[in-house]
């Protein structure tokens, strides 16, 4: 009896929580409803199945107690019933993947148009580059990086003289504009994840990985360092702030180009080669 | 196999609690497989490290895309310390023979034989590394150095463990006091020498990969 | 015709070489050293294993306590992120192959295999005794790296390349890293070993008329779970080598070119996501390394409380082999996010759900085992109905995590803990714990104590479950796991704390109930009630030998003969509710199945 009512309020108890504890996601800042929606979906159906199995088990230990004066029933198997049941989960499972991959198709194929920007992860800090006024991110190479380079811009690349090189943990973005960010890490993995935005991926070194998404609303976002990445790795924050045009304007208009860093520091030398070619372009 | 795998469906379908399933399962001798446990034992070993080497194999393959593959050299060393490998196999199916014929003194004659062409193939694999070392290709100059070292080292430790069991089969086939005895030996000289046909087959793989790629 | 197999053994019989048939010889101790040091007998070797597993396994525990401390309670025990981040890995690490395959597979697999399918020992007793001190020695090379300069490595269980080879993180840069490789390779060796008895014994040594379709889950579980393992490792052990490469003689397997603290170091051109692929090739599996063992033991212990027999046996195997099958195409729903190629989700998301069919059969067939049964709520019993609840929870939640998009959200945060220690941390321990209270009195011919037994159950599975559940939310608002400082996020919706404080509490009392749990084992090995012959009534073979404790060589003069399958439970026209295995026909003329 009292195991069964323990089952019973297990059950009971889980969905209790579900519907009144505080804990639930913060309000989404992104396009990506459909993750939410595909969440919820889960929830609608694993959440009918876990009832229906916990109820079920809470009836079968109640009315099947044990009584040294029954037997219990001599089935070997019901291949009606288990190939109902079967058919059954898969319904379910159809039901939950199919949605989960049409999400997943949006979320990997990037719309033409969306602003690209790069994000850059070392230990333990965020740097941000965007492509400028060509609209362009000129290439780079971990092989460039020193003091003076520190994104390690390839010197002989006119695409990436005006690009605007933030080596701080915030990033604004324009509200409503489609960015995909180009991932890269410097030394260890690390993944850009702010849990307004949902959206995640690591970034690999050696590599440049992304995603992309449409931030809906202004605010400023706690970021989140998502992948292991050391002693420091829960100290890894950042800010991401969505702005109205104006703000972002504002803010853009304070950002200095690798153009411009290389003069003031009195290193234009250094990029010879990508002014050259951007005489002849 | 055909058969085989009809009797797989077979087996996995039966309903072991109906009488007429029942009757015919009392009857069952209680192995799966009419193999020694010590053949099915070293077929068991030879898969683990089958998919071991598949597995360093799939990553050489995913390695060498990349461009900044460089080539490694292949000394000529390595072609005579294949043909010790072949010469040993070779050897191996005449002990196969010759124990089936139980001609014990040809066996033991051979085995022995075998066991100083592994020495030797291995003092030649330690002379290959030698002089890779002294042509400045360490194993971390190039992923493919680094494969090089890892599949000899590999390949020799299993040539190694190998020997240990070398040695015992010299032990059983040189105290051959009855039936039983006799028997075990041939068993155990049949098991050394599948191995050392294995050895042979992974080498081949193993350096034909390294030459063509 | 499905008898061809068999006819196919008897018509060869002729042609099977006389060693066959001989019977084996049997190892005989001679002094102390030999019966419980190097012992042979699978008996005192599964239980070797299983000291062992637990004893490091408390390493474990006591990790976990620390680091639910520094969550809630910062600063009560000083430590650094250091420390908290090598206490997170140390103990992933420890459980999830230390403990609950050594135990699964080295513990109960040695204990039961030969006495459960009727042989006298495993079939490689030497290799056997080898194997277990190989793990003993992984388990020292393990332990050895708590004392090395640096502590041991703080890379976190999946030790992913670059940062568990590097200076960023505890150990990467000392001897931590290497230790941790070094033990496991020696483990993978060691377990090669062992496995090679499970799967040899069980396919060639089993007794007369034991075919495998009358095996007991419990068996077909570690058999499926051993061949998995024989897959798998090796990828573990290859990825091991090469990642140990990588950081003792400076190759770039898995290592990128590199800018560290402003700092070029010597890599380049190896890929890190080349040791995700290979390392969750062996990852995966290890889940149903650990899982399938479980399944197949909660099968056995349900049917036999419930006094049923098992529904749809068939069924059962099916979904064991099939989920065995399915384990290695679904490794990369591990990484999603990990930057693969992200058309590869299409694929795996589809197989890893495909995956939750076989596993949802399982289930029910659990449950209607109980329908209709005549159940007694016995502590193992108990702990299958724990079990149910437990499982079911976590397998639905890796539904939403192995649905690419659903995982795109919650990968990394709270929800992927508390999904995995749902699934494959509470729900196999608590299979474990009931199982231990099932063969303990075949194990030392004495119960447990009921009382202790039954206050060490309601504090585990409501403590456990009040850990665990709650955290998934924490997930959903986005809270990032291992995290040294947990904090309270700007935009989440609701204090963390406090419910962090709430599941620290519960997991330093549901740790504690396990500290009874072994008191009530050395007291109840001393003075626990007799236990007798078969005390539950069980129709498999591991009851039905002629002692209690069963000695060395398992079934006195004669190996049983089977007759039937090991789920004979109120057959109908019997005299008892159960009809053990080795019963003929003939003892048994009423009973109905017998007359059709």
């Amino acid at each position: 009896m009292i195991v069964a009512l323990l089952v019973l309020l297990v059950t009971l108890g889980s969905v209790a929580f579900h519907l009144w504890s505080p804990w639930w996601w913060s309000e989404i800042a992104s396009n990506w409803v459909g993750m939410d929606n595909t969440i919820l979906l889960s929830f609608w159906i694993t959440g009918a199945v876990f009832v229906a199995i916990g109820l079920f088990t809470a009836y079968c230990i109640w009315k099947y107690k044990y009584n040294k004066n029954r037997r219990a029933d001599y089935e070997p198997e019901n291949s009606k019933l288990e190939w109902f049941l079967t058919i059954i989960t898969s319904i379910g499972v159809i039901a939950l993947l199919a949605p989960g991959l049409i999400v997943w198709n949006n979320f990997v194929t990037v719309p033409k148009g969306a602003y690209e920007i790069e994000v850059v992860g070392q230990q333990w800090a965020w740097m941000y580059r965007l492509p400028g006024k060509d609209g362009v991110l000129g290439t780079t190479d971990i092989k460039n990086i020193d003091d003076d380079n520190i994104f390690g811009m390839n010197t002989d690349d006119p695409y990436g003289l005006d690009d605007i090189l933030i080596d701080a943990d915030d990033l604004h973005l324009l509200k409503d504009q489609a960015v995909k960010l180009n991932l890269r890490a410097l030394d260890v993995l690390h993944d850009f994840y702010v849990p307004q935005f949902r959206a995640k991926m690591d970034m690999v070194p050696g590599m440049i990985t992304y995603y992309w998404f449409t931030p809906i609303r202004t605010g400023e976002f706690e970021i989140l360092c998502a992948e292991y990445c050391g002693t420091g790795h829960y100290a890894m924050l950042g800010y991401v702030i969505v702005d109205e045009q104006e703000d972002y304007d504002e803010w853009l208009s304070e950002q200095m180009t690798f153009e411009e860093i290389m003069a003031s520091n009195g290193k234009s030398d250094l990029i010879k080669l990508a002014l050259n070619k951007k005489n002849d372009l | 196999m055909s058969n085989n795998k009809e009797s797989l469906i077979n087996l996995l379908t039966q309903k072991p609690w109906e009488p007429a399933q029942a009757k015919v399962d009392n009857l069952h001798e209680g192995k799966t497989f009419n193999l020694h446990v010590g053949k099915l034992g070293l077929r068991y070993i030879m898969v683990v490290s089958t998919i071991m080497f598949c597995l360093f194999i799939v990553t050489y393959a995913d390695r060498m895309v990349y461009d900044d593959w460089i080539r490694m050299p292949e000394p000529f060393l390595l072609w005579i310390n294949s043909l010790i490998l072949v010469i040993s196999s070779l050897f191996f199916i005449r002990i196969q023979l010759a124990s089936k014929k139980n001609n014990f003194e040809k066996v033991r004659r051979e085995l022995v034989l075998i066991g100083v062409l592994a020495i030797i193939f291995l003092i030649g694999q330690l002379l290959v590394w030698q002089n890779m070392i002294e042509a400045g290709y360490y194993v971390s100059g190039s992923p493919a150095n680094g494969y090089f070292y890892v599949f000899t080292t590999l390949h020799g430790l299993h040539l190694l463990g190998g020997l240990i069991y070398w040695v015992m089969t010299i032990k059983k086939v040189w105290k051959l006091d009855d039936s039983i005895v006799i028997r075990k030996a041939k068993h155990t000289v049949e098991l050394c020498a599948i191995y050392w046909h294995f050895l042979l087959a992974v080498w081949i793989v193993l350096f034909g990969l390294m030459l063509f790629s | 015709m499905a008898a061809d197999s068999y006819d196919d053994v008897a018509k060869n019989k002729e042609s099977i070489p006389e060693l066959e048939v001989a019977p084996q010889d049997l190892y005989h101790a001679k002094s102390f050293w030999t019966k419980y040091i190097f012992c042979q007998d699978a008996k005192v070797i599964g239980i070797q294993y299983a000291l062992t597993a637990a004893a490091i396994g408390m390493v474990g525990l006591v990790s976990s306590w620390l680091m639910r401390m520094q969550i809630a309670f910062p600063g009560v025990i000083p430590m650094d992120a250091a420390a908290y981040y090598q206490l997170v890995t140390m103990h992933g690490m420890i459980m999830v192959v230390y403990l609950l395959t050594a135990l699964f597979l080295g513990g109960f697999g040695n204990f039961l295999i030969p006495l459960m399918v009727g042989a006298r020992d495993m079939v490689f007793p030497y290799v056997n005794m080898v194997s277990y001190w190989v793990f003993f020695i992984a388990v020292l090379i393990l332990g050895a790296s708590y004392f090395v300069p640096g502590g041991p490595t703080g890379a976190g269980w999946t030790l992913y390349p670059p940062q568990a080879i590097t200076s960023g993180t505890p150990g990467g840069d000392g001897l931590g890293i290497v230790l941790m490789l070094v033990s496991l390779a020696v483990f993978v060796i060691g377990f090669t070993m062992g496995g090679l008895n499970y799967v040899i014994t069980i396919l060639q040594a089993r007794t007369r008329g034991m075919t495998l379709m009358r095996m007991p889950l419990t068996i077909w579980g570690i058999l499926t779970a051993t061949v998995l393992a024989l897959f798998a490792f090796p990828a573990l052990f290859v990825a091991g080598i090469m990642m140990t490469l990588d950081n003792m003689l400076g190759t770039s397997f898995f290592m990128p070119a590199i800018v560290q603290f402003g700092e070029r170091l010597t890599y380049d051109g190896g890929s890190p996501i080349l040791f995700q692929h290979l390392f969750w090739f062996f990852g995966h599996p290890e889940v149903y390394i650990v899982a399938l063992p479980a399944f197949g033991i909660v099968s056995d212990l349900i049917s036999v409380h419930a006094r049923k027999n098992i529904f749809g046996y068939r069924m059962m195997v099916w979904a064991i082999v099939i989920i065995g099958a399915l384990s290695f195409i679904v490794w990369a729903h591990h990484m999603y996010v990990a930057g693969m190629n992200p058309w590869f989700g299409f694929f795996f998301a589809t197989t890893t759900l495909i995956i939750a069919v076989p596993t949802a059969i399982k289930v029910y067939n659990w449950v209607l085992t109980l329908w209709r049964g005549n159940i007694k709520l016995t502590i193992p019993m108990l702990f299958s109905i724990a079990f149910i609840i437990t499982f079911v929870n976590g397998g639905l939640t890796g539904l939403f995590l192995g649905n690419v998009a659903v995982d795109v959200p919650l990968s990394d945060t709270y929800f992927v803990v508390a999904h995995f220690h749902m699934v494959m941390g509470i729900a196999p321990v608590l299979v474990i714990l009931g199982s231990i209270y099932h063969w303990f009195p075949l194990i030392t011919g004495r119960f447990l104590n009921e009382r202790l037994g039954r206050i060490h159950f309601w504090v585990t599975f409501i403590g456990s479950y009040s850990i665990y559940f709650p955290m998934h939310y924490l997930g959903f608002m986005g809270v990032t796991r291992r995290y040294f400082e947990v904090f309270e996020g700007d935009n989440f919706t609701y204090s963390i704390t406090g419910i962090n404080q709430f599941i620290t509490v519960a997991a330093l009392i549901t740790g504690a109930a396990q500290f009874l749990f072994f008191y009530n084992i050395i007291v109840s090995s001393k003075f626990g009630k007799k236990a007798g012959k078969n005390p539950w009534k069980a129709c498999s073979l591991e009851w039905q030998t002629p002692d209690v404790p069963p000695t060395h060589g398992n079934f006195g003069k004669e190996l049983p003969v089977v007759y039937r399958w090991p789920y004979d439970f109120s057959v109908p026209g019997a005299d008892e509710d159960y009809i053990t295995q080795d019963t003929p026909p003939s003892a048994v003329a009423n009973a109905k199945a017998e007359q059709t």
